[in-house]
């Protein structure tokens, strides 16, 4: 799933646009698996999968598989339908930089759901 | 061109410059936005004959809300609603307008406020309709980032009302729905999450709500995370003679998100409610 992010990020405007002043890395945890993605004016530069040594990420959205697994569903259960809907039942972790999470908050939303289009 | 039939005006209450807008005639009904939000977010109730047939609906941006001003002075202290400041608000209102005995529907905020009322006004009312009603809510994020310097509000607060919502709700009405969040001022929405999180916690008390002297009608959208069907049952549970539907497929802000599924809700309650009259 998070392998595809790029291709379907960088190819919508509509999720492109809310991170146009992006440029960050920032780390993706899908249960034991790390990934890094690196965002350049909105755009999905590099997807790398861990692990990795001594690199550094601006935050980190971490969750069992389970949760995206759920999250990513073509429509979501009630409360699987979004982040914060995880963080009320204690699926996912917010670390790092909460101030540029929260500054980039919708398009951090729109990135991370894009694989229920696919 | 096509004309809607609200009617949009300014009313001097006390010290509260306020705007409202209402449409149609019959029983009042008074319509109480959510936090950080506006009352455009009922253009649909407002906008619904069938309603308007029979109801006066009414709504009021509260003050540092919509087109509503702050009061003077509101640059030197934090906005900060509280259970006594939002029930004398409504109260208030409601007496400046002369409304006799209305009915008060309230969302998230609204929603709990609507039971404080059943508390304290029931005999003042014809019927309370609570939706996304919960007794109190943990914080579960760390609200202080909707209203920091360094991170864009309107955007913040826009992206926290998305989550909030259906997935299956239209798009237009829900990126309507987030834009209204967009515009609110700094400070405003945590503000009034001061009383949702903080001050508002009614669950000691919720027992004592008595529906014989007020019917009390519970809505709650199911992709709700903030206040779920579940929060809103154990309301149900505890107060005797409340009427509970979750409504399928609707989100935390069913009026403005979803306005046709949520009128389908809407309507046979308020008909019961005009039955009684």
């Amino acid at each position: 799933m998070i392998e595809s992010l790029a291709r379907l990020v960088n190819a919508d405007a509509a999720i492109v646009r809310w991170g146009r002043q992006m440029n960050e890395t920032f780390m993706v945890e899908v249960g034991d698996q790390q990934y890094l993605l690196q965002i350049e004016n909105g755009l999905i530069r590099k997807v790398e999968k861990g692990p990795f040594v001594q690199r550094t990420w601006r935050f980190a959205i971490r969750a069992r598989r389970e949760a995206w697994e759920k999250f990513w569903q073509k429509t979501p259960a009630p409360g699987w339908h979004d982040l914060f809907g995880l963080l009320r039942r204690g699926e996912v972790a917010f670390e790092g930089d909460q101030r540029v999470l929260m500054a980039y908050l919708q398009y951090v939303k729109l990135v991370l759901a894009a694989p229920r289009k696919a | 061109m096509k004309l809607e039939s609200i009617v949009g005006r300014y009313a001097h209450i006390e010290n509260h410059r306020i705007y409202f807008e209402e449409a149609g005639q019959g029983i009042p009904l008074l319509c109480l936005h959510t936090a950080g939000s506006d009352g455009r977010q009922y253009r649909a109730v407002l906008n619904d004959a069938q309603i308007t047939q029979n109801f006066r609906v009414i709504t009021f941006d509260m003050p540092w809300h919509g087109k509503s001003s702050p009061p003077a002075g509101w640059e030197k202290e934090d906005y900060r609603l509280t259970t006594g400041s939002y029930t004398a608000m409504i109260m208030g209102f409601a007496r400046a307008l002369g409304l006799e005995k209305p009915v008060v529907m309230g969302c998230s905020i609204g929603g709990r406020i609507v039971l404080d009322l059943a508390l304290k006004h029931a005999r003042e009312l014809r019927a309370l309709v609570g939706l996304q009603s919960g007794a109190f809510v943990e914080r579960y994020y760390d609200s202080s980032w909707l209203d920091h310097p360094e991170v864009h509000g309107g955007r913040a607060c826009g992206a926290l009302a998305y989550g909030l919502m259906s997935p299956l709700s239209p798009e237009k009405e829900r990126w309507e729905t987030v834009w209204h969040y967009m515009q609110g001022g700094p400070g405003v929405f945590t503000g009034d999450l001061y009383f949702y999180q903080v001050e508002g916690d009614i669950r000691g008390r919720i027992g004592e709500i008595d529906t014989s002297l007020c019917p009390l009608y519970l809505l709650t959208g199911e992709y709700d995370y903030s206040a779920s069907p579940r929060d809103t049952e154990a309301v149900a549970g505890r107060v005797k003679g409340a009427k509970f539907t979750t409504m399928k497929g609707l989100g935390h802000f069913p009026m403005s998100e979803n306005p046709e599924a949520f009128l389908g809700y809407l309507r046979p309650i308020l008909d019961e409610i005009k039955a009684r009259a």
